[in-house]
């Protein structure tokens, strides 16, 4: 065994550093081994204990026998993005094994399954070898089921060398198996195990461990496509139509479990909604556009593949104007390869989805909180400009779990929009037509069949304005210049940007959805590392609200942070802009699978400022 | 719903009151002599005789000739006129909504047999309860003539194409997939297109009607099996339909063994006398064999060709509330507080 090998060292050199409340622990395993009930009682203990933590799943497009990976970070200063250096492995798998631990930095830790012998590819790092096999055979009698625990073992053991507590432990264990009781007393036996391991034969080593704190008192855990079906249920939606994709679909799977629980109707026991698996996404957007012209809150949930699917219904939607709501949960690039990666990668394609001049509301959620809200948000502005609303989450934010404080109940009534009653119908002198535009907003009144009011035929591009066909080519540019004073009036009602000052800064970032993370904790590094300040605007939707020209307007140079490789953000900034401030836009991309880190783009912006310095 | 409006003396009402006026629509914009237009003219019939609010009835369509139909009937109902091929997912959509409309959908042959037949299948499956009617030519008019999938193996286009490859026969697949109710009528037969189209407006489930309807322009002429002339010689009736509405009270005599009498979701019957000899239009069998027999004889056997009044709609299946979702109120759609402390409590 190597020098280094805590289990052979005859002097155990502990270390004098110590690093507390402040490491990232991956965990490589080999997807459909149940690791995942592992990694979340690790995550969940460590938040138990009061310490901020996030976790990130990196999986394959697979069911089982890839390799997988868990990432969990404890900050201290609540940091939650994806730290780039890992400081703390566990290999389990040995297929990536040998990859995993020679990318590990100097000075790392690895907790690893004996016989890899890993401890022989380097010498700088800290091995701590855990004969897992043997542990497991004494705590679990049944063969079969010793796969399953297998992986409790390394919680146990990480109990031990990381002071997590042990009480903790088996409190998320708990609380992750539910009542399954044989399932508890099985992989109690194994945290256990793993302590008791770890105690008598490991000598600690690193620096990392954890200590109490209180900074997730009154803290929630959840994964952003469940506190979207949560909003969604709390914004009143009745029709869901959707076609399986990932990552998407725990969406509409968690939001199933939600209404059967929460909206069945107490009187006669039946259903308050209509949910449908569809047979592919442009089903699935016909069914939400069907159901939203006849007056119901519908929505669908997709991602990159379907949104490209459901283009054309997407522009019949714009002209004929008909609500309806749409997540798209985005992850990297079409078909096979890196469906389980997270990316930016349809703000363009979405804002301007369809055939003709369209141009699309987008929401665009930072935090699991505002997946919630914004999926409220989207029913109503959608009823109010008669018009999809696209709420642009993606795999980091949707699929993975995040802290958050707990949710709101909802203050406000639903926005229905614009419906014609009898009273608009008299102020109007009885002349209702279905795209006149009474009020001067854009926003015409719509009727929907069964409530009574006058009938309307709806259909595409071709009507004026009192919803007759048309193909006169002045009917048309009114048409669809009333649909663009209609968008400019969007930009008021769409929730607003969040900015954040900070005096003497010269320099601005841009950033929205799940960068907004690695952004804040990139700014604090350029300003403890390079005494560089820097303002920030999160965008929380499109269209932008004038906020944003004014926030450019006062800074030499913005740096847009996005999670693709075209710019596709600064692209439609540009497009908005006026020409001299968007030469003030510079693009800070990031675009590998992996959610984006703070390291990544505190080195980019100084490698720009360097640049841009010496060229001034 | 029923009308409060008092009709003029002398003029025609149907039994909730009505004029014709609200059943009728806009000025057809189809060639002179279309078979589509006859179709629209029996439907305002069908729903003027049949007393059915034109408020409560939804119409929907893809794209094509036969799609911008239902602009010329029904023009007191709301109509959706969507994309080619799609119009099953949007009738979907909007039942969901509102489960208490009468919805008409109105498809082509072309909308249905080749860029909608992915929609076309999985709304026979779900049995939704629409009235899904193919205007069939065998041709796509609006683009100038091309064949569609339902042309007939042989069929010449007018500049000489033959078509060489073998039609989708939309009743079959119908039935095979779960419709509960699957005809075929021709537009010149006006008095079996009414009767099947009273009948499936007392039908709960998928009417799939396949009306074989002539395109004058593209595919009247002789070598195509879908003219005037080909199709009229080559109708076969499997059956009088001799349908009592639940508003008429008329005692049908028949000899036994001669006629099948069905029971309608909503109290009409339906009495259909055997023409065919292997006739039985509640078996599915039967009627599969019976559309391959006449198939292979090049006839077109028309009539209500299977039935099945009792299968459960998509609606029921979905056990929905009996109020439209629609207009469901907000203390029925947005759980209490109670729910969201609940829910926060768990993820703690």
């Amino acid at each position: 065994m190597a020098p280094t090998d805590a289990a052979a060292a005859e002097t155990p050199a502990a270390s004098t550093r110590r690093i507390v409340n402040d490491f990232s622990i991956q965990v490589a395993t080999v997807n459909g081994s149940g690791s995942q009930t592992a990694n979340l009682v690790l995550l969940r203990s460590i938040f138990q204990m009061g310490i901020p933590v996030s976790g990130k799943n990196l999986f394959p497009s697979n069911i089982a026998g890839l390799p997988t990976w868990y990432t969990i970070r404890a900050n201290a200063s609540g940091y939650v993005s994806r730290k780039k250096e890992i400081d703390f492995l566990v290999a389990m798998n040995p297929e990536t094994a040998k990859q995993d631990v020679m990318s590990l930095q100097p000075g790392s830790a690895v907790l690893y399954d004996e016989p890899l012998k890993l401890n022989a590819l380097r010498d700088d790092l800290i091995f701590y070898p855990v004969p897992f096999d043997k542990i497991v055979a004494e705590v679990c009698k049944d063969a079969k089921l010793r796969r399953l625990v297998k992986n409790t073992i390394y919680d146990g053991v990480l109990s031990k060398l990381l002071d997590v507590e042990l009480g903790e432990m088996e409190e998320a264990l708990r609380r992750q198996l539910g009542k399954k009781l044989k399932a508890v007393e099985l992989n109690v036996g194994a945290l256990k195990a793993g302590f008791d391991f770890a105690e008598k034969n490991l000598v600690k080593q690193d620096p990392y461990s954890v200590e109490r704190m209180d900074k997730t008192a009154g803290k929630i855990l959840i994964e952003g496509n469940a506190a979207a079906a949560l909003g969604c249920m709390m914004a009143g939606v009745t029709v869901v139509a959707w076609y399986p994709i990932t990552p998407s679909s725990s969406l509409p799977e968690t939001l199933i479990g939600y209404m059967k629980k929460y909206r069945m109707d107490k009187a006669s026991g039946k259903a308050t909604f209509a949910i449908v698996q569809a047979e592919d996404e442009i089903a699935a957007i016909g069914m939400v556009i069907g159901a939203g012209w006849a007056g119901a809150r519908s929505m669908t949930s997709t991602s990159g593949p379907g949104i490209s699917l459901m283009a054309e219904f997407a522009g019949l939607a714009y002209y004929a104007e008909l609500p309806g709501v749409i997540f798209d949960i985005q992850r990297v690039g079409p078909s096979t390869g890196l469906p389980t990666r997270t990316a930016q990668g349809d703000i363009l394609s979405v804002a301007t989805l369809s055939h003709g001049d369209t141009k699309h509301i987008m929401l665009l959620p930072a935090t699991v909180e505002e997946c919630y809200t914004m999926s409220m948000d989207a029913f109503d502005l959608s009823e109010r400009f008669q018009t999809l609303v696209f709420v642009m989450s993606d795999l980091d934010l949707g699929m993975n779990t995040w802290m958050s404080d707990t949710f709101q109940y909802p203050d406000k009534p639903l926005d229905r929009g614009k419906l014609l009653d009898q009273a608009t119908l008299t102020r109007i002198n009885n002349d209702w037509g279905r795209y006149v535009d009474v009020d001067g907003d854009g926003i015409t009144y719509r009727t929907i069949p069964g409530d009574g009011m006058p009938a309307a035929f709806t259909r595409g591009s071709g009507h004026n304005a009192r919803g007759q066909y048309s193909e006169r080519p002045d009917d048309y540019v009114n048409n669809l210049d009333r649909l663009a004073r209609k968008f400019e009036t969007a930009r008021t009602f769409v929730p607003a940007p969040v900015v954040d000052d900070a005096p003497g800064s010269r320099i601005g970032v841009i950033a929205y959805g799940t960068s907004h993370f690695a952004v804040e904790e990139s700014r604090d590094q350029l300003q403890t590392e390079a005494g560089l300040p820097t303002a920030y605007l999160r965008l929380r939707a499109y269209p932008f609200g004038e906020e944003v020209a004014a926030f450019v307007k006062r800074f030499e140079r913005v740096y847009v942070v996005e999670q693709n490789r075209d710019a596709q953000m600064l692209t439609l900034l540009r497009l908005d802009l006026d020409p001299a401030l968007s030469a003030r836009l510079r693009s800070v991309r990031h675009y590998n699978g992996l959610p984006i880190d703070a390291r990544s783009i505190t080195d980019e912006v100084l490698a720009q400022e360097g640049a841009a310095i010496a060229v001034t | 719903m029923t009308t409060t409006s008092t009709p003029e003396p002398g003029k025609k009402v149907n039994r909730i009151g009505l004029e014709m006026q609200p059943y009728r629509g806009g000025k057809t914009t189809l060639c002179a002599g279309c078979g589509h237009n006859a179709i629209s003219e029996r439907i305002i019939d069908a729903f003027f005789e049949m007393g059915v609010n034109p408020k409560d009835v939804i119409k929907l369509s893809g794209i094509g000739c036969s799609s911008k139909s239902p602009a010329y009937f029904l023009g007191g109902s709301h109509g959706l006129n969507s994309v080619h091929g799609r119009m099953p997912s949007v009738a979907t959509g909007a039942l969901l909504a509102n489960r208490k409309l009468l919805a008409i959908g109105v498809s082509g042959d072309g909308d249905t047999g080749a860029i909608g037949i992915g929609q076309f299948v999985h709304l026979m499956r779900r049995n939704l309860p629409l009235i899904y009617i193919i205007e069939d030519n065998g041709c796509y008019g609006l683009t100038k003539g091309q064949f569609s999938p339902t042309a007939d193996l042989g069929s010449v286009l007018k500049n000489g194409v033959v078509n060489d490859l073998p039609p989708i026969n939309t009743c079959s697949l119908a039935i095979e997939l779960g419709a509960s109710f699957v005809a075929r009528s021709f537009s010149g037969d006006k008095k079996q297109l009414l009767s099947i189209l009273k009948a499936s407006m007392s039908h709960r489930g998928t009417c799939m009607i396949d009306v074989i309807s002539p395109c004058v322009t593209f595919n009247d002429h002789e070598g195509s099996t879908k003219s005037y002339a080909y199709v009229k010689d080559h109708e076969e009736p499997v059956g009088d339909i001799n349908f009592v509405p639940f508003f008429e009270d008329i005692s049908v005599e028949y000899e036994p063994g001669t006629t099948t009498e069905v029971k309608m979701h909503d109290g009409s019957r339906l009495f259909l006398k055997k023409l065919a000899e292997d006739y039985d239009p509640t078996d599915k069998g039967a009627a599969l064999r019976l559309l391959r027999e006449t198939t292979h004889r090049n006839e077109y056997a028309t009539g209500i060709l299977y039935i099945e009044p009792t299968k459960y709609d998509f609606t029921t299946l979905l056990n929905l509330v009996d109020e439209p979702l629609s207009t469901l109120p907000l203390e029925r759609i947005r759980p209490g507080r109670e729910v969201l402390d609940a829910v926060m409590d768990s993820l703690r």
